[in-house]
C-alpha cells in the first residue's frame, strides 16, 4: 500500500505573507496561515506555542481553498492505459485539486456499493487528492433500471448520473428523478439528445460542412436540456447540469433559475478557449464532447459564469493514451487531458478583468463544495487544511513534461499559462510542491 | 494553441508547390490550371503505341484503398504505371488493419517498404491529411476520397472535361444537384470552381441534402429544379445512395426522382448547349433518365477518360514537388 501522507501527516506549516482569499469568510487580506494537525490552526494569528517544521514563502502568491472539480475521469477501475487513480491525483493535486467527482463510466461501471468504496480507498492511499464518485443512475448505465441509488450515497457518492448514455425512455427518467429526490440526492445531467450526436461529430457550422465532419447541432443540447428542466421542475429534485456547450443552453438555465428552479450549472474550462472553426485541420486533440462552438457561444459561456448563472468551474479531465488520438478525426476517442490548464485558463478570467479573485475561488472551489454538501472550498479555522498556494504572476509554456497525468491529450500544448500552482496541501498534508 | 496545419496549406511545399494532394480548397487560380495544362499533356499519352512516359520511373506507389472502388483505384493504378512507376494495391479487407493492426503501425510497415507515394481512399473525413502529418516527409499522399470531407482528383477531372467542353470558366453557371450532404465529389468541385473563378455555381436538392452551410462555400442553394437548372452551362448529378431513404432523409427513390431527377425535361431549363457530368457510377432511372445519360449532351463515359490523364498529371506533381524539397534539404 502506497503511504505517501505519513511522513508528512504531523507537520505544522507556516504559509508566510500570501494574499489569502476566502469568499466564504469574505476574506480577502495578505495573511501567514497556520497549519497544524492536518487543520487550519490559524490565519493572521499565530496559535499559542506554534512552531513550524516547515514553511512556504508566499509572498506576491495567492493563498486560496483548494480547487473541487466536479467532473473528472480517473480511468480506475478498467482503463489502465489511459490513466490510473494514483496517477490521476498526483496531476490533480499538481492542479491545486483536493477533491474530484469521478463518473461512473469506469469498468465495472459504479452502480455498487463496492466500485465506490474501492474508487475512494485507493484515492486514500495515494494520498494526493480525495475523489469522490458519482454514482449510476440507471443499473449499469444501461438506461432501463434504476441503480441502487440509496446504497451508493451510503457508500460516499455524491450524486447520481446517467453521464451521456440513453434512457429507454422518458418515463424511466421521470421514476430516476423522483427516486433521487426521495433521498435528497443531486442529479448531475449531461444534456445530450443522442439521435442528434453522430460519432466523432462536432458543432454543425461552416466548419463541419467544409471538413465534412459528423455535425451536433446546438439543438443536441437543448432539446434534451429543455425536458430536463421540465422533469426537474416536476419531481423538484435538486439538479446540476454540467458541461453546457452554447447560447441557448445558459440562457434556458438562467430562466429556470429565474423561476426559483433548484438548478445549477457548471461549464468546462476549454470550452471558454475553444471554439468550432479549430477543428481545421483535423486536430484530434480538438475533439470534444459536447463540441466547442461558436465565438458567439462562447462569449455567452464566459458572462454566464460572470453573472453566477453558471456558479461551477469544472475540469473535465479525459486522459487519453496517445493511440487513441492517433486517427482520423472521427475515430479518436472524444475529450481532453485538462488538469494542467484548470487553474491558470480559469484564472485567466481574472487576469483579464471578467471575474474578480473572490469571485474565480467561488466558481472553482467554494460553489462546487457547497453544491455536494462538503466541508471544503473555504479556509475556515478549525476545518481540514485543503488549500492551494498559487503564483498569479507566473508565465510558463504547456510542455509534455509539465503534464503529470498519464494523458497528454491537450490542444493546449505549447500555449502559455498565466499562474501556477506552486504548493498544495491536503488535509494538511503537503500533495504537491512545485520543483 | 496548436491547431494543426489545415490540408490545403499542409499540401503545398515552402515554394507552394504540391507536395501532396488532400483537397481543391485554397488553391491558387494557377495551381489549379497548372494541373488543367499538365493533363492536357498526358491525354494523348494513352493514344501512343507505347502507353508510357517515365517520370515516375523507380518510384514506388502504394495504393491504399480502405473503402472498396473500382473506376477510381484502377484508373490511379493505371495513371501510375503509365507514368513508370511501380504500383502496389493493398486491400484493407484482407489486410493487417483488419486484424486489429493500427493504422499507424501499418503506414510505419509501409514506409519501410520505402514507398515514395500513398493514394488513400477512406471512409473518414481527413483520414490522407491524418497520414500526411504522420508519414515521413518524403512520401507524397493523393487522397482519392475521404468520407465526406474531399475528391480532389475526380473534381480536377471534372474541371477538365468542364474546360475541354465549354472553355474559360468566369463565363459559366454550373448546377450540382442531388446528395450535396454526402458529397466529397460537390465539396472538391465547388471549392475547384471557385479558385477557378466560375462564374457562379448553385447546388440543388431537399433541405435534408442540402446543408445551408455551403453557402459559405461560395455555392447558392436551390431547392427548385426550375430555378436551379435556369441558363447552366454545366450540369452535375450526383449518385445516391440506397441508405437515404432508410436514414428519413429522403420519402422514397421515385420522388427524388420526380423532383430532382433529371430528365430531358427538366434538362430543356438549362443553356441549350449545357452538358451533363455524372461522378458515376450513375442509378439509372433514380437521379438521371437513360435517355439523358446517353444522350450527345452527356460527358459521363470522356470523365473517366480524363480521369487518367488527370490523376497522371496529379501524381508527377506531387512527385516533383517531393522530389524538390529533397534537393533542398540535400543542398543544405
Amino acid at each position: 500500500m502506497m503511504d505517501f501522507s505519513r511522513p508528512h501527516f504531523n507537520q505544522r506549516i507556516l504559509i508566510r505573507n500570501g494574499r489569502v482569499i476566502d469568499p466564504m469568510q469574505v476574506l480577502d487580506q495578505v495573511a501567514d496561515v497556520y497549519i497544524a494537525d492536518g487543520l487550519i490552526a490559524g490565519i493572521g494569528q499565530e496559535p499559542l506555542g506554534f512552531r513550524a517544521d516547515f514553511e512556504f514563502d508566499a509572498k506576491g502568491m495567492l493563498v486560496i481553498p483548494g480547487a473541487v472539480d466536479l467532473c473528472a475521469r480517473v480511468r480506475e477501475p478498467g482503463e489502465s492505459q489511459k490513466g490510473s487513480i494514483h496517477s490521476e491525483t498526483h496531476a490533480a493535486a499538481a492542479a491545486g485539486i483536493t477533491h474530484l467527482c469521478c463518473l461512473p463510466d469506469t469498468n465495472p461501471i459504479i452502480d455498487t456499493r463496492a466500485v465506490a468504496v474501492l474508487i475512494q480507498e485507493r484515492a486514500y492511499q495515494s494520498g494526493y487528492a480525495h475523489v469522490m464518485p458519482i454514482g449510476a443512475m440507471t443499473r449499469g448505465l444501461e438506461g432501463h433500471q434504476l441503480a441502487e441509488m440509496h446504497a451508493l450515497r451510503e457508500a460516499g457518492c455524491v450524486g447520481v448520473s446517467q453521464l451521456r448514455r440513453p434512457l429507454k425512455s422518458s418515463q424511466v427518467l421521470l421514476r430516476c428523478l423522483e427516486y433521487a429526490s426521495t433521498f435528497d440526492l443531486i442529479v448531475f445531467f449531461q444534456s445530450e439528445e443522442q439521435s442528434l450526436c453522430p460519432a466523432g461529430g462536432v458543432h454543425a457550422g461552416p466548419t463541419a460542412t467544409r471538413l465534412g465532419l459528423p455535425g451536433i447541432p446546438e439543438c443536441a443540447e437543448t432539446i434534451a436540456l429543455a425536458r430536463d428542466l421540465m422533469l426537474v421542475e416536476y419531481t423538484g429534485v435538486r439538479a446540476h447540469f454540467g458541461q453546457i456547450s452554447c447560447a441557448a443552453s445558459v440562457e434556458l438555465i438562467a430562466t429556470a433559475q429565474a423561476r426559483g428552479l433548484p438548478v445549477t450549472a457548471d461549464v468546462a474550462v476549454h470550452q471558454l478557449y475553444l471554439t468550432d472553426t479549430m477543428v481545421d485541420g483535423f486536430n484530434s486533440h480538438f475533439h470534444v464532447r459536447p463540441p466547442a462552438r461558436t465565438e458567439a457561444d462562447r462569449q455567452a459561456l464566459i458572462d454566464g459564469v460572470k453573472s453566477g448563472v453558471i456558479s461551477v468551474l469544472c475540469s473535465d479531465h479525459q486522459p487519453h493514451e496517445a493511440a487513441a488520438k492517433s486517427q482520423p478525426f472521427s475515430d479518436t476517442a472524444s475529450g481532453l487531458s485538462a488538469f494542467s490548464h484548470f487553474l491558470p485558463l480559469s484564472y485567466e478570467l481574472v487576469h483579464n478583468g471578467l471575474l474578480t479573485e473572490s469571485e474565480w475561488v467561488q466558481r472553482i472551489a467554494m460553489n462546487p463544495a457547497h453544491l455536494i454538501n462538503l466541508d471544503a472550498g473555504h479556509l475556515g479555522q478549525g476545518s481540514n487544511a485543503n488549500l492551494c498556494v498559487f503564483d498569479p504572476n507566473a508565465r510558463w509554456r504547456l510542455e509534455p513534461d509539465s503534464i503529470l497525468s498519464a494523458g497528454k491529450n491537450t490542444p493546449f500544448l505549447g500555449r502559455e499559462l498565466q499562474g501556477r500552482v506552486q504548493l498544495t496541501l491536503r488535509d494538511g498534508t503537503m500533495s504537491y510542491r512545485l520543483g | 494553441m496548436t491547431p494543426s496545419t489545415p490540408p490545403h496549406r499542409l499540401q503545398l511545399n515552402p515554394r507552394g508547390r504540391l507536395q501532396h494532394f488532400l483537397t481543391t480548397e485554397g488553391l491558387s487560380t494557377e495551381l489549379l490550371t497548372e494541373i488543367l495544362d499538365t493533363a492536357d499533356s498526358f491525354v494523348s499519352v494513352g493514344k501512343q503505341a507505347v502507353k508510357k512516359v517515365p517520370l515516375l520511373r523507380g518510384k514506388t506507389v502504394v495504393n491504399l484503398f480502405f473503402e472498396a472502388s473500382t473506376r477510381t483505384r484502377t484508373t490511379f493504378e493505371l495513371a501510375a504505371k503509365r507514368l513508370s512507376a511501380d504500383v502496389l494495391n493493398i486491400d484493407i479487407s484482407t489486410s493487417a488493419t483488419a486484424k486489429g493492426e493500427s493504422l499507424m503501425d501499418m503506414l510505419w510497415n509501409l514506409e519501410a517498404m520505402d514507398s515514395d507515394m500513398f493514394v488513400v481512399r477512406h471512409q473518414a473525413s481527413g483520414a490522407p491529411h491524418f497520414i500526411a502529418e504522420h508519414v515521413t516527409p518524403t512520401v507524397a499522399v493523393i487522397n482519392a476520397g475521404d468520407g465526406r470531407h474531399a475528391h480532389p482528383t475526380q473534381a480536377m477531372l471534372d474541371m477538365y472535361t468542364i474546360r475541354r467542353h465549354k472553355g474559360a470558366f468566369p463565363q459559366l453557371k454550373v448546377a450540382i444537384v442531388g446528395d450535396v450532404l454526402h458529397s466529397r465529389v460537390a465539396r472538391s468541385q465547388v471549392h475547384a470552381l471557385r479558385g477557378l473563378n466560375v462564374g457562379e455555381v448553385r447546388v440543388i436538392g431537399p433541405k435534408t441534402l442540402i446543408p445551408h452551410d455551403f453557402a459559405d462555400l461560395g455555392a447558392t442553394l436551390h431547392y427548385d429544379m426550375a430555378q436551379g437548372l435556369k441558363d447552366v452551362d454545366v450540369v452535375i448529378m450526383l449518385r445516391l445512395q440506397r441508405e437515404r431513404m432508410e436514414s428519413a432523409l429522403l420519402p422514397s427513390e421515385s420522388e427524388f426522382y420526380r423532383l430532382y431527377g433529371l430528365t430531358q425535361e427538366k434538362l430543356a431549363f438549362a443553356k441549350p448547349d449545357a452538358i451533363v457530368m455524372h461522378p458515376g457510377p450513375i442509378n439509372r432511372g433514380v437521379e438521371i433518365e437513360s435517355s439523358v445519360a446517353d444522350s450527345p449532351r452527356s460527358v459521363i463515359l470522356q470523365q473517366v477518360n480524363y480521369g487518367i490523364a488527370v490523376r497522371m498529371a496529379v501524381l508527377s506533381m506531387a512527385m516533383s514537388g517531393q522530389n524538390e524539397m529533397q534537393t533542398v534539404t540535400g543542398e543544405q
